[in-house]
């Protein structure tokens, strides 16, 4: 379980911008849109993006609502919150600054 | 999130888990309609439950609903595994009821404060002499020290009596005390109905009032609103009664106990009240002044008495006042023992928990692959932990809710066995701070017995305790179980010494010869009719001849004599004396003391004592023969080492310096009890006739007297044949106050039987808990070892190698804990030595007998698991796994 830290960090920031761009997706959305984004190079497992979703739900970054799909079953939806956007530029000057540092090292390299 | 939401959660929980089934499903559900196999999309998730428990734990961080949970699971854990939990629930249930009954009893007796106004400003008040530390005083210092004294509120001044009340019916015999003005308002208790002593009824010759119990106005008095100023009769004499004394005043202190009658002292017909040499048993209570300390108290009355000495040098001279904290002087004698008492279940408490805590941790290590599973499925470590606590919580709250029964109803019934010894015992009960102290050794029970398994499962990896086939990981819970035992062989061990110690104390003090034979000796008092009350000194010589008489011809008995002084354990009278020829020391603290028995010639034949010298009193001392005296050996060498005492000579200061002949030497008696007589300062004794004392002595006696019988046979019939007596001889006279001087003598070591009882028990308890300890950790080891006793077999090992390997390990573990338990044992008790009677708190022959017997039960525990071991099939045995 603890392993899953390095990463969480990065799975938030992916999480937040795809919901930034894109409001109002249901999980299994998500999970595509990251995989389809990311050229197929980042794939995220359900067992750690909902538990990823209640956390960020939790800490008030996103909110969920139940939808009808067209399937007849319900889907549950996320949207940014205003805490969350804030969450979302924080989170994104930190990556940046932790790639350009990243860079940095391997340039030197 | 909030508390509110998540108690919410934790309610809605199975809702939570619907939603987030429904979550899953319609996403498998888009992941099959965007064209993955629906096997693969399933697998994919990932273990759905895995995700699950991960989510869940987040979505209702959920601490409350794990809670619920956790319980829910431990209640059917618990309850798929009756054997277990049974015993475990059973095993605390005793170790916190014994502690909870045990704590109430302290609490009780040792922590609430005494039921009055400002307790803390009460003290008790002596007076302290060269004999006495906390004697008694007289009733003119008491006046001096209330009217002098600058940091007292109050003081008060009381002594026990006996009251025969005639004129209702039957004549009956009352408990009494004789009290200054003011005296219960010092203590803070005002009638429930009229008043109290006032300084007019205390000044001599005002007209006689009383104060009656509230029992006996109900009783006696039909609980009556119109009883004040109606008359009572007490000893021949009219009291106005003044006040009722409400029932909840239940006080012993010093010589006041709460009684059926109150009288103002200087309605006490006492020739020598006014005397201030005098000591009549009074003493005193007293309220500080609010913001006073004993210590400025005590300085204080250090000037007083300073006056008082210079004043009146012949009584007062080295005479000063002691005092006492009140609540310090009714349960100061009872704090070690009690103390030691909780001391002693607090071990049992520990053994028991250590007992439950390795079958938790036999039991959890059985468990291991269940929570191997768990965690591989995503339960957090702490989630496991706090499963494991929750179970011994559980069964924590169960044990101390049964516990708590026998503490509650069991108690009661207890103290009606105790002997009453025990200070304040009608204060002991259940109130909220035994509650809270039950419900929190409950807590702390379960946790400090579930804390270990917890601890090992957490250690756990769970690789390794899955393939270990659910096993765990034996060698740590190994060495966890024996320290467990160790812990428990060492507690028994220290128990069992405390119990032997006061074993061989006992049969030490059973051993004691009193100096007379208790067997078959009865005393009573009998109440002469109000008549008497002004019968002359001839009159009243010959009625107690005569009651005498009546008595001897009752059959069975065999001796008669009425006792006057001082009673072996049960009475102290003493009196001054100077030896003749020499001239009258100047005060009263030069002059000589011993203890005085005034008895009749049958008295040595009644009490058994052996003469040593000389004659006993005889018939012929009477009151028209010269004045003789017996001294018993303790006062023949102390006056007259090395002398022939018969023919020599000393001067009563009682019978105004007249001189004595001593005619014969007597056996000591114990006075002051089988233990403590040989240490105290007074112990000269002289027996002087009831015929020959004085007249204003002997006037004393036209109320009532003292006898001692001693009798054949059965006592029953005896009894009954001495009432019938006493009723033929009018029905104004009664007989009250009966006890066998067995009962005395056993009382006088009630307390100590009554500690040695407990003890023993809590040590027999703590025996059978290290027995079944040891037990289950030898069957555990043994059923961990199959595998390796199998081999050892078919390599050739015999079966009583087998045998020997399982009885050295638990010799080995028991040698251990007994080491550690002597260590603790020298430590601990020292703190014993109190309720000790010539028995050294480290006497080794105790330890040895301890010892032998821990290790006799250790092996014995072993002897199942041991033979279990040696049936051990080989072939069976490897082939198990």
């Amino acid at each position: 379980m603890a392993k899953t830290d390095a990463l969480q960090g990065s799975l938030d920031l992916l999480v937040l911008k795809l919901l930034s761009r894109r409001p109002r997706l249901h999980g299994y959305a998500i999970m595509s849109a990251i995989a389809a984004s990311s050229g197929e190079v980042l794939r995220v497992e359900e067992g750690s993006l909902y538990p990823a979703l209640y956390r960020m739900e939790e800490a008030g970054w996103i909110r969920a609502e139940w939808v009808k799909k067209e399937t007849g079953r319900r889907a549950r939806v996320y949207e940014l919150t205003a805490s969350g956007k804030k969450q979302l530029g924080a989170e994104e000057s930190r990556w940046q600054a932790v790639s350009l540092a990243i860079n940095r090292v391997l340039k030197e390299a | 999130m909030s508390l509110w939401s998540r108690v919410a959660n934790a309610v809605r929980g199975e809702r939570l888990n619907r939603e987030i089934d429904e979550e899953f499903e319609s996403h498998v559900e888009d992941a099959i309609a965007a064209g993955r196999d629906p096997e693969e999309a399933r697998r994919a998730f990932g273990s759905a439950s895995r995700a699950r428990e991960a989510s869940h734990a987040v979505r209702a961080s959920a601490r409350i609903e794990d809670l619920v949970q956790d319980a829910r699971f431990g209640v059917r854990i618990l309850i798929k595994n009756p054997g277990f939990t049974a015993v475990v629930v059973l095993t605390l249930a005793l170790g916190i009821g014994i502690n909870t009954a045990i704590f109430s009893v302290v609490n009780g007796v040792l922590l609430n404060p005494l039921p009055f106004p400002h307790p803390e400003q009460l003290v008790a008040l002596h007076e302290s002499k060269p004999n006495f530390a906390n004697g008694s005083i007289s009733y003119p210092n008491f006046l001096d020290w209330r009217k002098d004294n600058h940091t007292f509120a109050a003081m008060g001044l009381a002594r026990g009596y006996g009251f025969s009340m005639t004129g209702r019916g039957d004549a009956v015999q009352l408990s009494a005390e004789f009290l200054s003005d003011g005296y219960f308002a010092v203590l803070g208790v005002r009638p429930v109905l009229g008043r109290e002593f006032t300084s007019a009824d205390e000044t001599p010759g005002a007209s006689p009032v009383a104060m009656i119990s509230e029992a006996l106005w109900r009783n006696r008095f039909g609980g009556a609103q119109d009883v004040l100023g109606q008359t009572i009769t007490l000893d021949g004499k009219n009291f106005t009664i003044v006040g009722i004394i409400p029932a909840s005043l239940q006080l012993q202190v010093s010589n006041f106990q709460d009684s059926d009658v109150y009288a103002p002292i200087s309605q006490w017909s006492n020739p020598n009240l006014m005397r201030r040499g005098a000591g009549l048993a009074f003493h005193g209570i007293g309220r500080l002044k609010p913001g006073v300390t004993i210590k400025q108290a005590r300085a204080d009355m250090k000037r007083v008495t300073g006056n008082l000495a210079a004043a009146f040098p012949d009584d007062d001279r080295g005479i000063g006042a002691s005092m006492i904290p009140m609540k310090e002087q009714i349960v100061g004698g009872a704090r070690d023992f009690l103390l030691i008492l909780f001391g002693a279940v607090g071990f049992v408490l520990l053994i028991a928990c250590a007992n439950v805590a390795s079958l938790t941790l036999a039991r959890a290590s059985g468990r291991g692959r269940e929570f191997a599973i768990r965690a591989a499925l995503g339960a957090s470590r702490g989630r496991v932990i706090r499963q494991l606590l929750t179970e011994s919580l559980l069964l924590g709250i169960a044990a101390g809710a049964i516990g708590l029964l026998p503490a509650a109803f069991g108690l009661k019934a207890a103290l009606h066995a105790l002997p009453a010894a025990l200070p304040r015992a009608n204060e002991i009960g259940l109130d909220f701070r035994v509650l809270a102290f039950a419900s929190l050794i409950s807590i702390a029970t379960g946790i400090l017995f579930g804390l270990a398994p917890a601890w090992r499962v957490a250690k756990e990896n769970p690789q390794t305790a899955l393939k270990e086939g659910g096993r765990g990981s034996s060698g740590g819970n190994q060495r966890t179980l024996s320290a467990f035992v160790i812990v428990e062989v060492a507690v028994a061990l220290v128990l069992l010494t405390g119990a032997g110690l006061m074993v061989r104390s006992l049969v030490h003090l059973w051993d004691v010869d009193p100096g007379f034979n208790a067997h078959n000796v009865e005393m009573f008092s009998i109440s002469m009719p109000p008549a008497m009350a002004s019968a002359t000194v001839q009159a009243t010589r010959a009625k107690h001849l005569e009651v005498n008489e009546a008595l001897a011809e009752v059959p069975g008995v065999t001796a008669v004599s009425q006792t006057w002084g001082a009673v072996p354990l049960a009475g102290e009278d003493d009196q001054w004396f100077w030896i003749d020829g020499q001239p009258k020391p100047r005060t009263n603290n030069d002059m000589n003391w011993a203890i005085d028995y005034i008895v009749d010639p049958d008295y040595l034949r009644a009490m058994q004592i052996p003469l040593k010298q000389g004659r006993f009193l005889s018939r012929l001392d009477n009151e028209h023969a010269p004045l003789v005296v017996v001294v018993d050996e303790v006062f023949a060498n102390k006056y007259f080492p090395g002398q022939d005492p018969i023919g020599k000579r000393i001067d009563l200061d009682n019978f105004g310096g007249k001189a004595a002949e001593i005619v014969g030497v007597v056996g000591h008696v114990k006075q002051w009890g089988l233990d403590s007589d040989d240490t105290q300062q007074l112990r000269a004794q002289y027996y002087l006739a009831c015929v020959q004392v004085p007249d204003d002595f002997l006037l004393g006696m036209r109320s009532g007297s003292n006898f001692l019988v001693r009798y054949q046979g059965n006592l029953a019939p005896v009894l009954g044949g001495l009432r019938s007596t006493v009723r033929r001889m009018s029905n104004e006279e009664q007989l009250f106050g009966e006890q066998t001087i067995e009962d005395i003598v056993a009382g006088s070591i009630a307390s100590r039987r009554f500690a040695m009882m407990l003890l023993g028990g809590f040590a027999a308890l703590s025996l059978l808990l290290a027995c079944v300890g040891i037990y289950g950790m030898m069957a555990y080891l043994v059923s961990q070892r199959t595998q390796e006793v199998g081999i050892r077999m078919a390599l050739g090992a015999k079966r009583s190698d087998v045998l020997l390997l399982v009885f050295k390990g638990g010799a080995r573990l028991a040698a251990t804990g007994m080491a550690a338990g002597l260590a603790s044992a020298i430590g601990l008790t020292r703190l014993m030595q109190q309720l000790l009677f010539e028995v050294s708190p480290t006497d080794p022959g105790v330890m040895a007998v301890v010892c032998v017997l821990l290790m006799l039960v250790a092996l014995a525990a072993c002897f199942v698991p041991a033979r279990r071991a040696a049936s051990i099939e080989p072939m069976r045995a490897l082939r198990t796994e």
